[in-house]
């Protein structure tokens, strides 16, 4: 029956409609709304909060924070967790599948839980992580890592890291290990054999992990509000700010809204760019 | 295959150290007989585990989450199987843009899915309460349940099934016998991930719970906020427990690897 399909995905789709379509479309109305301190929302259509958030430069500077954290994150995320993967790919099987549970296992555990373990270990200028780079000799003075964007990037590499090692590891999957001896016997020594066989077949995985960790930087709320504390803000807890101190909806849906395309340009341009120069590479 | 050199295994052990840290420092304050953030070394004490009975909004928050999951992860899995098997099994239009309508929740930032719930819930009279929670959780665990029941139902070798109706079954007799049957593993990893992610959410659920319908996690986060105290690492130590636990059943019943990368890797 040429409706069965349909009839299947119903009540998925009537949910959907309810619950996602329906509240993210108005969300996007709100943004045209207008707001006062004692009149509340008022269901107008006004440019006002557009106009406060592309014309504040403080709304400029928090974006640019936002993405500027995102970026570095993905950087340091890719530069620690390709390797990983490549080394747990390289293992053999009872520590292969352990450590895989042992790195991909933290996402399963709660961001909060997570977040609270880096507040613990930053904690003010005795902090374990501070001990641990004096006695190591990398710093002499302690380094403040609460409260500063030095600390966000490095709770959020630990919470995201997951996501680039899994990613890498599926491409990884697909590599023959042939091809790496077939190198080596054709004289080519281990530099080598990384930066022309693996490093090119890892690359899709590489690519495709750093969009899902940017976006997953550039949106996260949990660890920069725990670690930024009330005044280091982020998009997203500007607009948690907006939407349950200030109560300025409008305004914290425009937040947000621009949050959302900014994210959706960015991704989909990056898969755009992905694509394009492995066609050219496959093709 | 080569082995790891030792500077290979070097970083692996920095890396696995970085991952481990944090988890391991909140498990390890949770132990302190001190009243204050310490790290216990010559005597541990449970007294903060207990402390936990003295605070009924993380009690509470506790079993309201652990009830959100449950039934939101159920109600997830119900809606995904049917749709899971008009995907997998038929073609027609629209059949791309309907998975990914279902997929959206993992693309869109939960922040943004929490304004829009706050929002649509309290124009609808549904704000702040229990029945608000669980529809927003169905929505945002959806992608996972229906993850692994769309891999299960493409996996279901459709022979048997004709078999079955050749040897005069009838068609509610083939899915009650012959189809359910082989897609009951696949559901259960599928309820087991969503309820992993419905029991950590915090970012969407901090929008739009109320102080009478606080979830665990935001409760946690709600309390960090204010102050970080030896009570809030015993009960992240709490939260921690149970997902280990969680993940250490799926690991064994599905396999850790198949569920996260989405499909079994074969051993060379």
């Amino acid at each position: 029956m040429k409706s069965t399909p349909y009839l299947l995905s119903l009540p998925a789709l009537l949910l959907f409609a309810g619950v996602v379509v329906i509240p993210l479309a108005m969300t996007v109305v709100l943004t045209f709304h207008d707001w006062g301190q004692y009149k509340g929302i008022e269901p107008v259509f006004i440019l006002k909060n557009w106009q406060e958030v592309f014309g504040d430069p403080y709304y400029a500077e928090m974006f640019g924070r936002t993405f500027r954290i995102a970026l570095i994150v993905t950087a340091l995320a890719a530069l620690f967790g390709a390797p990983e993967a490549y080394i747990l790919n390289r293992m053999r099987s009872p520590w292969r599948g352990l450590f895989l549970l042992v790195i991909l296992g933290p996402l399963l555990i709660s961001v909060v839980a997570r977040t609270l373990g880096w507040a613990l270990l930053f904690g003010g200028n005795s902090g374990l992580v501070n001990k641990a780079l004096m006695a190591l000799g990398f710093i002499a003075a302690p380094l403040p890592f609460m409260f500063t964007e030095t600390g966000m990037v490095v709770a959020l590499v630990h919470v995201l890291m997951p996501y680039m090692v899994l990613a890498v590891w599926a491409a990884l999957q697909r590599l023959d290990p042939q091809i790496e001896n077939a190198a080596v016997a054709l004289g080519a020594g281990p530099f080598t054999v990384l930066r022309r066989i693996v490093l090119p077949q890892a690359m899709p995985g590489i690519l495709s992990g750093a969009v899902i960790v940017f976006a997953l930087a550039a949106s996260a709320f949990a660890t920069p509000a725990i670690i930024g504390g009330r005044r280091l803000k982020v998009a997203s807890t500007l607009a948690y700010d907006e939407f349950l101190n200030t109560l300025n909806w409008p305004l914290g849906a425009a937040v947000a809204v621009l949050l959302l395309l900014a994210l959706v340009l960015i991704v989909v341009g990056a898969n755009r760019l992905v694509e394009r120069r492995y066609a050219q590479v496959f093709g | 295959m080569s082995r790891n050199g030792p500077v290979a295994l070097a970083f692996h052990a920095l890396f696995v150290t970085f991952m481990l840290a944090p988890i391991v420092v909140v498990c390890w304050v949770a132990f302190t007989p001190e009243g204050f953030l310490s790290f216990p070394t010559d005597r541990w004490s449970l007294r903060w585990f207990a402390a936990i009975a003295r605070y009924p909004e993380f009690v509470a928050a506790f079993w309201r989450s652990l009830w959100l999951g449950a039934l939101s992860s159920a109600v997830a899995v119900a809606v995904s199987v049917p749709a899971a098997l008009a995907i997998a099994r038929h073609r027609f239009p629209g059949r791309e843009a309907m998975t990914t309508l279902f997929m959206s929740p993992l693309m869109i930032p939960h922040i943004v899915l929490g304004i829009a719930f706050l929002r649509f819930f309290t124009l609808i009279g549904l704000g702040g309460t229990f029945v608000g929670l669980v529809l927003a959780h169905i929505v945002i665990v959806l992608p996972f349940a229906l993850r692994l029941t769309l891999a299960s139902a493409v996996g279901l070798d459709r022979a048997i099934e004709h078999a079955a109706v050749s040897l005069g079954a009838s068609e509610w007799t083939v899915l009650k016998r012959i189809t359910l049957p082989l897609v009951v593993p696949g559901l259960a990893s599928g309820w087991a991930l969503a309820f992993i992610n419905s029991f950590d959410e915090v970012t969407m659920t901090v929008f739009i719970a109320a102080p009478g319908t606080e979830t665990l996690p935001v409760r946690m986060f709600l309390y960090i906020q204010d102050n970080i105290d030896p009570l809030v690492t015993s009960v992240s130590a709490c939260v921690i427990a149970v997902t280990v636990l969680a993940l250490i059943g799926l690991d064994r019943a599905y396999g850790l690897e198949r569920l996260l990368v989405g499909r079994g890797t074969h051993g060379r």
